[in-house]
């Protein structure tokens, strides 16, 4: 083996692993984002052992997606076992948006999930709506991840 | 001469700036109008009484420094150097000597005298045109001395009015959300202050949530947003007494609230069941109507100034439009169709404009259009503003601009920005802290 095909080796392996390693990282940023709605867990609680309280929206929208539903089920299902409790959802904006429209649209987005909890069961009397728009972030940053991550309606105790 | 020379301005500007969707990025020095604002003369005993009442060394200079200020910001006139002026405060008012003004450019001049009399302030102006050596005018107030910073703004607007054929809008205050603290958890006072930045005051603690505050268009009341006991209800303040009350009895959030032209109703949304609509509330016997019923969101309405239409905000084409309605709710017909999405209408005093936000391609414009939604112009463009509010004369915006942020909260700021209806004279107005939601008050004197 000469000198020359050892160094093509290495070549090869090297460019081998800066294309691995570009996958991972490529992964990992998307892996936080399907389409623009959030799907990591960063700023996310727990009602209770795998009860997340909070369900994400993409950008100007306010349909649930697949894993906010799945996300709900769980919360109507814990609601259910613990008929005493009773919770605000809280619906909010990114701050790429007018404050009015945002309030509207943080309204929305929490109507959303009580739709959604009432339909698996959970009395409207339990949960009631607040919108705070744009005025609460969880992740102060301009740019599209923290934005994700702000578009979200949260289920918070309120007993 | 001088007349003439200001109707040309006058006339040029609009039609220059009327450019279709495009932003008007030339911020260009119009030659704004040499003008000599001659210190007001103070004899010796009315100065030693205010220096004791105001602690102020010298009240002429001070009133006009304030009408100095006015005309500066306004960008249509350019005062000049006081060190250049070669006659006396006490004659210029008696009689100028125009020669010496012509020589140095002035093509206004503003003299005045202030005396004490029976503990009040009485103050004297007169307006002359240098180039015709003729007075153009000359009035006198009285007032109580702690008012004498109006005394200034009041002198600005009549000077205004005189030579621009406009009303002013020195004589008004602007109230405004005052911020504090991270921005994920900000604390949000309501604030009202002069024009020009000065004799600021709080009028909440920060104890709960405030926004978008608006003025009654023909008296000191202002309505807005509160987030009390976490219930965002629309509130009605009078400044005057301090007292608050609830808008109506709803069982959700109310929201967008602004005044009818007559200051008789309060128009806003009310949200249910993740719908917003239009509602307006009759201040005087309470009753509450319907004006919008679309299972869109609906929001940010705002009278015409004859009270006759409304335009508000709507996303029923799928995106935040701009849409005008007869004020009954009939009629509802979309104006803005170029690029992007718009908000926050808001009528012109004028009755010819509407104001707006418009978000394209991650920017954030301030504009205006006409009423039908023809001859749109951006006036500023930035990385995030919104919520235009009009001078009473409908010659100049108030809004707010936000800068972009770190994820760890660095780098973030609010502030309150004006801007020409020409889309010159683009400036940050000083506000003692951060600073949103701007809305501007009619002429306090009338």
């Amino acid at each position: 083996m000469n000198l020359s095909k050892i160094l093509k080796n290495i070549f090869v392996i090297l460019v081998a692993s800066f294309v691995l390693t570009a996958c991972a990282t490529q992964k990992k940023t998307t892996g936080q984002l399907q389409g623009d709605v959030y799907t990591g867990s960063d700023s996310v609680e727990y009602l209770a052992s795998g009860v997340a309280d909070r369900v994400f929206f993409a950008t100007n929208e306010t349909v649930l997606t697949t894993a906010s539903r799945e996300t709900l089920r769980k919360q109507a299902a814990w609601l259910r076992k613990n008929s005493k409790i009773t919770i605000v959802l809280e619906g909010h904006a990114d701050e790429r948006g007018t404050r009015e429209y945002n309030l509207a649209i943080g309204e929305r987005r929490a109507n959303s999930a009580k739709d959604y909890l009432m339909t698996y069961g959970i009395s409207s009397n339990r949960i009631s709506v607040l919108s705070y728009g744009k005025e609460r972030p969880v992740d102060s940053g301009s740019n599209p991840l923290a934005w994700s991550k702000n578009r979200r309606s949260v289920s918070v105790k309120a007993n | 001469m001088l007349f003439r020379y200001l109707l040309i301005v006058l006339i040029i500007l609009p039609i220059k700036a009327f450019a279709l969707i495009e932003v008007d990025i030339t911020r260009g020095n119009l030659n704004p109008l040499p003008v000599a604002v001659s210190p007001l003369s103070i004899d010796e005993k009315s100065k030693s009484n205010f220096k004791k009442i105001l602690k102020k060394e010298d009240l002429g200079s001070e009133i006009s420094a304030v009408v100095e200020n006015n005309l500066r910001q306004s960008g249509l006139f350019n005062p000049l150097n006081k060190n250049a002026f070669l006659q006396k405060p006490d004659i210029a008012n008696l009689k100028p000597r125009f020669e010496d003004w012509n020589l140095i450019k002035a093509q206004a001049l503003i003299t005045g005298k202030v005396t004490f009399v029976d503990e009040k302030l009485r103050v004297e102006f007169r307006l002359w045109d240098v180039l015709a050596g003729k007075e153009m005018m000359a009035l006198a107030f009285t007032t109580v001395p702690s008012n004498w910073r109006r005394v200034g703004h009041i002198i600005t607007d009549k000077v205004y009015q005189r030579l621009t054929g406009e009303d002013g809008y020195f004589d008004t205050r602007i109230i405004y959300v005052s911020e504090k603290g991270p921005k994920t958890n900000r604390i949000k006072k309501l604030a009202i202050m002069d024009q020009d930045g000065f004799n600021n005051k709080f009028l909440t603690l920060g104890n709960e949530l405030v926004l978008t505050p608006r003025f009654s268009p023909t008296n000191q009341m202002v309505t807005y947003l509160s987030y009390f006991r976490n219930l965002p209800r629309v509130y009605l303040l009078d400044i005057e007494t301090g007292m608050q009350e609830v808008v109506g009895d709803f069982p959700g959030m109310t929201f967008a609230p602004r005044f009818s032209p007559d200051g008789k109703k309060i128009i806003m949304s009310f949200a249910k069941d993740g719908n917003s609509d239009i509602y307006t509330m009759d201040l005087e016997n309470r009753i509450v109507e319907r004006i919008t019923n679309h299972p869109s969101i609906d929001t940010s309405p705002s009278y015409s100034p004859d009270g006759k239409y409304i335009t508000f905000n709507s996303d029923r084409s799928g995106y935040q439009q701009i849409y005008v309605m007869n004020s009954s709710g009939k009629n509802v017909k979309r104006i803005s169709f170029g690029n992007g999405i718009y908000g926050t209408p808001v009528w012109s005093p004028r009755g010819d404009l509407i104001a707006f936000t418009k978000l394209h391609k991650g920017k954030f414009y301030i504009g205006v259009m006409r009423t039908d939604g023809t001859g749109e112009r951006l006036l500023t463009e930035n990385f995030y503003q919104e919520a235009p509010s009009w001078s009473p004369n409908g010659r100049v915006l108030i809004f707010y601009r936000e800068t972009k942020t770190n994820s760890k909260g660095e780098g973030f700021s609010a502030k309150l920005w004006s801007i020409d209806l020409t889309g010159y004279n683009e400036k940050m107005v000083n506000t003692e802290t951060d600073a949103s939601d701007p809305s501007w008050s009619s002429l306090l004197s009338n």
